[in-house]
């Protein structure tokens, strides 16, 4: 993998650390973390500080048989216990292990968005959505803004927009203030995670035209 | 250079020791046994603490269950151990030895002081996020399984437990009262747990100690905002970019620790 260069913000990864952020963001911060070890070590250091908070917040008293319940359960077997269970599924291919969970194991289902453009919707909730976008080599994306924030992240190949050049690993956020025409770069298709809260506001009438149905 | 150690003033803190002349490598447990002498205390999870009295080079290191469950405690904490439900801070060892033996001794003990420990807190905790009484107990119950189960994903150097649990208790709380499975990055594990390096661990608790030195140094006002941050009352666009906390030297020391075991997992996955 290429030097990643464009990182997860400070106050979305502190967000992510909290739960606060929605759902379609979550999954890219999980998915650069996954790529990024500088990434994971200021979400470590921003857990640090939540540790911090956890050990300092006001103490409320648990019933007195809880722990006695818990101490029986633990000879039980982790599958009834309905804890926390390790990601069945490993990272394949471009997609790290997150993205792994978000396809159920299996390989994305492509949808044509013409030109040689796919799309594969992994979430779509009133948080926002969240999908896979294929474009192949050099192939402009329509020029759109934004009504929200939207976050794409660069798991194969590489775009690039007026602000910069976007490689395997990074990630780029776009939010209302920005205008932009991704373009995929010349040197084989680019794929992307892409999470946004709101939806694009695209410039020519064609993709307006065809929005609802692409759900962008 | 365990001479050089047993000869070095008995004030100096463990700090400066590690600084001035721990060594690293094959030498380490040779030099552990010096700074025993100099006051450090030594603690095996799942016992009691106790400290070392005995002659330098009889440091009991066969009698512990591995090298690697002993957990070294610096002599200040010594003079203020108090109450561990009512100075967190002088317990932060004590929780690692704790987290220790139920990883790696499964340690049924040693699972009931970390309960007694954070069960209230998480309680507290999970209450402010609006949940009711019930729902917050059940969250507890089921970080507190998650803690047992997923004990061998605990890696002291990347992690205080309070860190860790801290991270547990957002993801299950989201996953409970959502009803969605929270997206989490990979999990970075060798198949082995990896040999405890004391020096990295006592690092990583000085300098968290240090953290909480300046989170209660900050304003009211400062805090609460932290507080509301890190306990999801805040949206992203909510956060301020700075939250005047020094994050950077904890962040450098668990980057370390990642590249550490990034040589491992090469080591132990090649073909």
């Amino acid at each position: 993998m290429t030097q990643i260069t464009h990182h997860i913000p400070d106050p979305v990864l502190l967000s992510y650390a909290s739960g606060a952020l929605p759902h379609p963001f979550a999954l890219v911060v999980a998915a650069h973390v996954s790529l990024c070890d500088e990434c994971r070590a200021r979400l470590g250091a921003h857990q640090a500080a939540g540790g911090m908070l956890l050990e300092s917040s006001v103490s409320v008293a648990v019933s007195d048989t809880l722990k006695d319940r818990l101490l029986d359960k633990l000879a039980g077997p982790e599958s009834d216990a309905g804890a926390d269970q390790p990601d069945p599924f490993p990272p394949s291919g471009p997609y790290p292990a997150p993205v792994m969970q978000a396809l159920d194991g299996c390989p994305p289902k492509w949808k044509s968005l013409g030109l040689g453009v796919r799309q594969s919707i992994l979430h779509d909730g009133s948080d926002g959505n969240v999908r896979l976008l294929y474009i192949p080599a050099g192939r402009a994306m329509p020029k759109h803004g934004h009504n929200g924030l939207e976050m794409t992240l660069v798991l194969q190949g590489a775009f690039y927009d007026d602000t910069g050049h976007f490689a395997a690993g990074d990630v780029e956020l776009a939010d209302t203030d920005l205008d932009h025409q991704p373009v995929a770069g010349p040197d084989g298709p680019c794929i992307c995670l892409a999470a946004t809260d709101a939806p694009l506001r695209f410039h020519s009438w064609i993709p307006r035209l065809l929005q609802p149905f692409l759900r962008i | 250079m365990c001479e050089d150690l047993v000869a070095s003033p008995p004030d100096m803190s463990l700090r400066d020791l590690i600084r001035t002349s721990w060594p690293t490598g094959p030498n380490l447990p040779a030099c552990l046994c010096a700074t025993a002498l100099a006051g450090l205390e030594c603690f095996w999870p799942g016992r009691s603490i106790s400290r070392y009295q005995g002659p330098t080079d009889k440091f009991p290191w066969k009698r512990s269950p591995a090298m690697v469950n002993v957990v070294l405690l610096a002599p200040e904490d010594d003079e203020n151990r108090r109450d561990v439900n009512k100075d967190p801070i002088q317990a932060i060892s004590e929780q690692t030895g704790w987290m220790l033996a139920v990883r790696d001794r499964r340690d049924k003990h040693a699972f009931g002081r970390l309960f007694d420990f954070f069960a209230p807190r998480l309680k507290g905790m999970i209450l402010r996020s609006g949940a009711s009484a019930a729902e917050a107990e059940d969250i507890v119950q089921d970080v507190m399984l998650a803690v047992w189960h997923r004990a061998d994903s605990f890696d002291p150097h990347r992690a205080q437990v309070s860190s860790w649990i801290y991270q547990i208790a957002r993801n299950r709380q989201i996953d409970i009262l959502r009803k969605t499975r929270r997206p989490v990055p990979e999990e970075l594990k060798s198949d082995e747990a990896p040999e405890i390096d004391p020096l990295q661990v006592i690092a990583l608790e000085q300098e968290t100690k240090q953290l909480r030195a300046a989170l209660d140094a900050l304003s009211e006002d400062q805090r609460a905002m932290i507080e509301k941050a890190y306990l999801g009352e805040l949206s992203h666009s909510e956060i301020q970019a700075n939250t005047g906390l020094p994050l950077g030297t904890i962040k450098s020391r668990i980057r370390l620790a990642l590249e550490k075991l990034r040589h491992e997992l090469r080591g132990t996955r090649q073909p």
